[in-house]
């Protein structure tokens, strides 16, 4: 509970001060799961005040996460590994079901409701520099929706 | 044509009337959101595994309407996703959500076992069932109903490409209509109340 408190503290005063050059990273959470089961997503928005890419996260919890995408194709679920999330300047990123997300693998415990798993993005700016954000994401249960019900897309 | 399936239909006409009046899109005749597969010759049957070891089929569900769609557990996305919907359709359906049963059937028998799958399905509804075949069983399984499925490697790990719409079957066990992962709840929900009230 700490945790999740002091995260949201840092992500305010983030927000509070947008001077900082940095990556804001907002509302990020890992699916909840059940014992044995050895993988699950992060979700988070993510946005830049200057252009960069999120290439890497890490995780003290697994030694493998990897940064998704999910595509529909021909209604076949298709999930693939990118080398990079683009984050154009002023842009907000949504990791969300339904596109981009951290994936965490190979799991030893169960990702229990109630505890936040430290995450550390680490993104490539234009100059090749890179910066690396710590965010303690919550942990919500397996039938966390990532917004209350959203509007049927106009699809058809 | 029974005269309550007709009132059904009706309604759901009025309702797809007023849906293009609110300019969601262009009329479409009373019919199912989902694609009429009634008399498909193929998705008869399954012989899976619950959580508790005890092989089912689908006779074990008469009198209630089946819907039936593919995943694994170590799916972040499309499958907490259709787990989600399946239980907002089962509030939808108000009383008749009684008469729904969710299955959810694995892909990726290497990974899931029954039991996880058991664990998996109960977190989104405690009436969910997760099934389980050895990989011999999934594969036949998928081929009675259509689904494509594949394992696709992913840096360290690997991941199951997989088709990802819904089947119903109506109360007498038979498969009616199949339904993409793009549509809504409420689409689902209505194809499911006609297929309950129309057996």
């Amino acid at each position: 509970m700490r945790l999740i408190i002091s995260s949201l503290a840092i992500s305010a005063s983030l927000l509070a001060t947008p001077l900082h050059a940095q990556v804001i990273v907002t509302d990020a959470w890992v699916r909840a799961t059940v014992p044995q089961q050895k993988a699950t997503g992060a979700f988070m928005q993510l946005s830049s005040p200057k252009d960069t890419k999120l290439v890497s996260a890490s995780s003290p919890i697994t030694p493998i996460v990897e940064v998704h995408e999910m595509a529909m194709q021909d209604n076949v679920m298709k999930m693939r590994e990118v080398p990079a999330i683009e984050l154009p300047a002023g842009k907000t990123v949504e990791l969300k079901p339904g596109g981009y997300h951290v994936m965490l693998l190979d799991l030893k415990q169960q990702v229990k409701v109630g505890g936040t798993v430290p995450l550390a993005l680490v993104f490539e700016h234009k100059d090749g520099t890179r910066e690396t954000r710590e965010v303690a994401a919550e942990v919500r249960a397996l039938n966390a929706t990532a917004k209350p019900a959203e509007h049927r897309g106009h699809t058809h | 044509m029974t005269t309550e399936r007709r009132s059904f239909l009706r309604s759901a006409a009025a309702a797809l009337a007023t849906w293009a009046i609110a300019g969601c899109g262009k009329a479409k005749p009373a019919s199912y959101h989902g694609i009429d597969i009634t008399g498909a010759s193929y998705g008869r049957d399954f012989r899976l595994q619950d959580g508790e070891g005890r092989e089912r089929t689908l006779a074990d569900f008469r009198g209630k309407a089946v819907m039936l769609f593919f995943g694994f557990t170590q799916c972040p996305d499309v499958c907490p996703t259709a787990l989600i919907r399946a239980a907002a359709i089962k509030q939808l359906l108000g009383e008749d959500g009684d008469r729904l049963q969710v299955i959810f059937v694995t892909v990726d028998p290497e990974r899931d076992t029954p039991e996880v799958l058991k664990a998996y399905a109960n977190a989104f509804d405690p009436s969910f069932l997760g099934l389980y075949g050895d990989p011999e069983r999934t594969a036949e399984t998928a081929r009675e109903f259509r689904v494509f499925y594949k394992k696709v490697p992913t840096g360290a790990s690997y991941t199951m490409d997989h088709s990802a719409f819904s089947y119903v079957f109506d109360p007498a066990g038979r498969l009616r209509l199949v339904l993409r992962h793009d549509q809504s709840a409420e689409d689902y929900a209505a194809d499911l109340r006609l297929i309950l009230h129309s057996a």
